[in-house]
């Protein structure tokens, strides 16, 4: 068995271990991520780009596996100590556990396949993993969220199967093996020789149905609400990982469709999501009053900025997008551990509610602030680099579109800096359950800022050359 | 298959067509119970258009899309759409009138769209996949159009295995499309017609309804 496919199997088995063993499942749950993330790491040891039947690890979607594999375990470590206080009953908590190793092993296979039916019924079979857990607490704000997610996604996903159909039909003429039909390695091969058409029409489906999954402006509505409402460690992977496959999802049917040098040119229309949703995102960051929202809106605006350094294209511009993905899932994931204890403790996740963190819990607080400013793209961590790589690109390859980039990072981060004061600084709100923020909060919030920092300042070479090849991937 | 007197041709855009047309009866439907034995009729028609290109193709895996496609979409789906339908009380048993003469003329409006859309995009592919590929995508967009117009959850459910309906359709048109999506989308598309069900009883337990609008007061940020 390979190291792909023992990725793909371990959680899968894992979520049979944790509903038969509900008593251990929280550590056991640690357990399967970690070794889950040991897997990533050897893969990533592997040469690359490695092939096998419908998997395929090229060094973007490795690069995305060693993510989902570190935010996987930071938020085993949370939920280890959360999820207890969700007060779920026996049978939801075992739910709980199986449905997140469940949707970790359809992560890693949406990752991992080169297939792209295969990658499609894996983000579905994902998504219908985290709707069932965003539903979870059953109050009529879970129930909206989920049935929101479920509709909206429902449909962007569907879109996204006629995008894959009509490859497979431009595809028919060239390939005679029908396997051969999805595999994206293949179909990238044959483009150029396919009708341009048929090509522009997948992509616009692709675009639109991966886009909804991604959250990207005007398909974003389930996102904000579907952070909010279910269990914090589902807010975290959510944004840390559901949004990255759909991203991927996009970035092989762009890489397809822009091997034919007849079609329409597929970066514009991703250029002009990304701008769309940063702007908006940033305008409506102002307006919440409930934290966890104020995170989901904060990732339509990463992924927005993403989606624009993915469209610009070339290596600089993959390169700052890959970069970007890895900053927003580490940060973000970081930002809900912290918001979610901290409205544990505090008794509610409005705002107000929320008030002088850094002075009442100092770990928790501090840590949340290196988070937000973090978040704001201000240094030293990740997004910093990222949001600066992206503004040089455009500044040498689309001036024009400078102005609503920095107009839209400037009115976010200054959003998100007058958020971070008001949960923070200042003066601090009573607790409602008064208790230490606890170090399976701590290790992860820390952890994940420790490694955004290096991502910055002191990218490792390996690190470097495997998001260096990432980018190559993508042309 | 090449074109219009060709047999195969012809039924397969004969089974395409009916479903359309079905389509077409849903989104003029205000009765919930008649919108689900059309729901049903689709699937049926589905299962026969699946089994007609098997047939054609000489492809043995598309009877068993179609076998997928008669028992969850012609039959188990709709069964347990009806059983919900018969709790609901009778007054949410049909839709307000009104919105439905304008869902019909979006209706065609979103059928030319998708002619317009595909045909020229797909001049050099062969006839049947070019009338194929525009009436999956109308079907599709049929379903979207009811999600959009409707208010009962029931409905949104009717839309989305309408939009399912369409995708299968244009995959069983293609010719040489690999087994496993449609497998794979049959089997997905029970899973999400039980999650359906299940959040419709948890709203009607809570709520006594199947209305959607109802939830918006508990929006997030106390509106």
């Amino acid at each position: 068995m390979s190291l792909a496919t023992a990725l793909i199997l371990l959680p899968l088995l894992g979520a049979a271990l944790l509903a038969a063993l509900p008593r251990v499942a929280p550590l056991l749950n640690i357990a399967i991520s970690a070794a889950c993330l040991v897997l990533a790491l050897l893969l990533l040891a592997g040469p690359l780009p490695y092939g096998e039947g419908w998997l395929r690890a090229d060094a973007l979607s490795v690069s995305l596996v060693v993510l989902a594999g570190i935010v996987g375990l930071g938020t085993a470590i949370f939920s280890w100590r959360d999820i207890e206080g969700e007060g779920f009953d026996t049978a939801r908590t075992r739910f709980y556990h199986a449905a997140f190793q469940g949707f970790m092993a359809t992560h890693f296979l949406a990752l991992l396949s080169d297939n792209l039916g295969i990658m499609w019924v894996a983000i579905e079979a994902g998504t219908l993993a985290c709707v069932l857990m965003v539903g979870l607490h059953r109050t009529p704000a879970a129930i909206e969220a989920a049935w929101k997610f479920f509709i909206l996604c429902g449909f962007g996903i569907a879109l996204a199967l006629f995008g894959i159909i009509v490859l497979a039909l431009a595809a028919a003429p060239h390939l005679p093996h029908g396997d051969l039909r999805l595999s994206a390695a293949a179909l990238r091969e044959i483009a150029p020789l396919a009708e341009p058409g048929l090509l522009n029409l997948a992509f616009v489906f692709l675009l639109v149905g991966f886009g909804t999954k991604a959250g990207l402006v005007p398909l974003h509505s389930w996102l904000p609400d579907a952070h909010a409402e279910g269990p914090t460690p589902i807010a975290a992977v959510l944004s840390g990982l559901l949004l990255n496959s759909a991203m991927l999802g996009i970035l092989r049917g762009e890489a397809i469709v822009a091997a034919h040098p007849g079609s329409w040119a597929p970066g514009g229309f991703l250029i002009g999501m990304g701008v769309a949703s940063l702007l908006l995102a940033g305008v409506t960051l102002w307006r919440r009053r409930d934290a966890k929202r104020l995170f989901g809106w904060s990732s339509i605006e990463h992924m927005g900025i993403a989606a624009i350094a993915f469209g610009l294209g070339g290596p600089a511009g993959n390169m700052a997008g890959i970069l970007h993905l890895w900053g927003h899932s580490l940060l973000k994931s970081a930002a809900f551990f912290a918001i979610g204890r901290a409205a544990r403790l505090k008794g509610g996740q409005r705002m107000d509610q929320i008030g002088g963190l850094a002075r009442s819990h100092p770990a928790l607080g501090w840590g949340l602030v290196l988070v937000m400013v973090g978040l704001a793209g201000l240094p030293p961590a990740s997004l910093f680099a990222s949001e600066w790589m992206l503004a040089v690109a455009l500044g040498r390859e689309a001036p024009w579109l400078l102005l609503p980039y920095v107009l839209g990072l400037l009115v976010a981060a200054l959003a998100l800096l007058h958020a971070m004061q008001r949960l923070c600084l200042g003066p601090p709100t009573p607790d409602a359950a008064p208790g230490p923020a606890g170090w399976a909060t701590l290790a992860p919030i820390w952890c994940n800022l420790a490694l955004a920092v290096i991502l910055a300042i002191a990218l490792p070479a390996p690190l470097r050359a495997l998001l260096r090849d990432a980018a190559q991937v993508l042309g | 298959m090449t074109g219009p007197g060709d047999i195969a041709y012809d039924v397969a855009h004969l089974l395409g067509g009916a479903m359309l047309l079905v389509g077409f009866v849903m989104l003029g439907q205000r009765r919930i119970g008649a919108l689900i034995a059309a729901l049903a009729a689709q699937g049926v028609l589905l299962a026969l258009a699946a089994f007609w290109q098997g047939h054609v193709q000489a492809a043995p895996q598309l009877y068993l899309t179609g076998l997928i496609a008669l028992l969850a979409k012609g039959i188990a789906i709709p069964l347990v759409l009806h059983r919900l339908a018969g709790e609901l009380p009778p007054p949410l048993r049909t839709e307000a009138p009104g919105r439905m003469g304008a869902g019909l003329v979006l209706g065609v409006g979103l059928v030319g769209l998708a002619m317009l859309v595909v045909v020229p995009a797909t001049t050099g592919a062969g006839a049947l996949a070019r009338v194929d590929l525009s009436m999956a995508l109308s079907i599709l967009l049929l379903g979207a159009l009811m999600m959009v117009t409707r208010r009962s959850a029931l409905a949104h459910v009717a839309g989305l295995l309408t939009i399912e309906n369409g995708l299968i359709l244009a995959a069983v048109g293609v010719a040489g499309m690999p087994l496993v999506v449609e497998l794979s989308a049959g089997g997905l598309v029970l899973v999400v017609a039980l999650i359906a069900g299940v959040f419709a009883r948890q709203m009607r337990e809570r709520f006594a309804s199947l209305d959607p609008g109802v939830l918006d007061r508990h929006r997030g940020e106390g509106r």
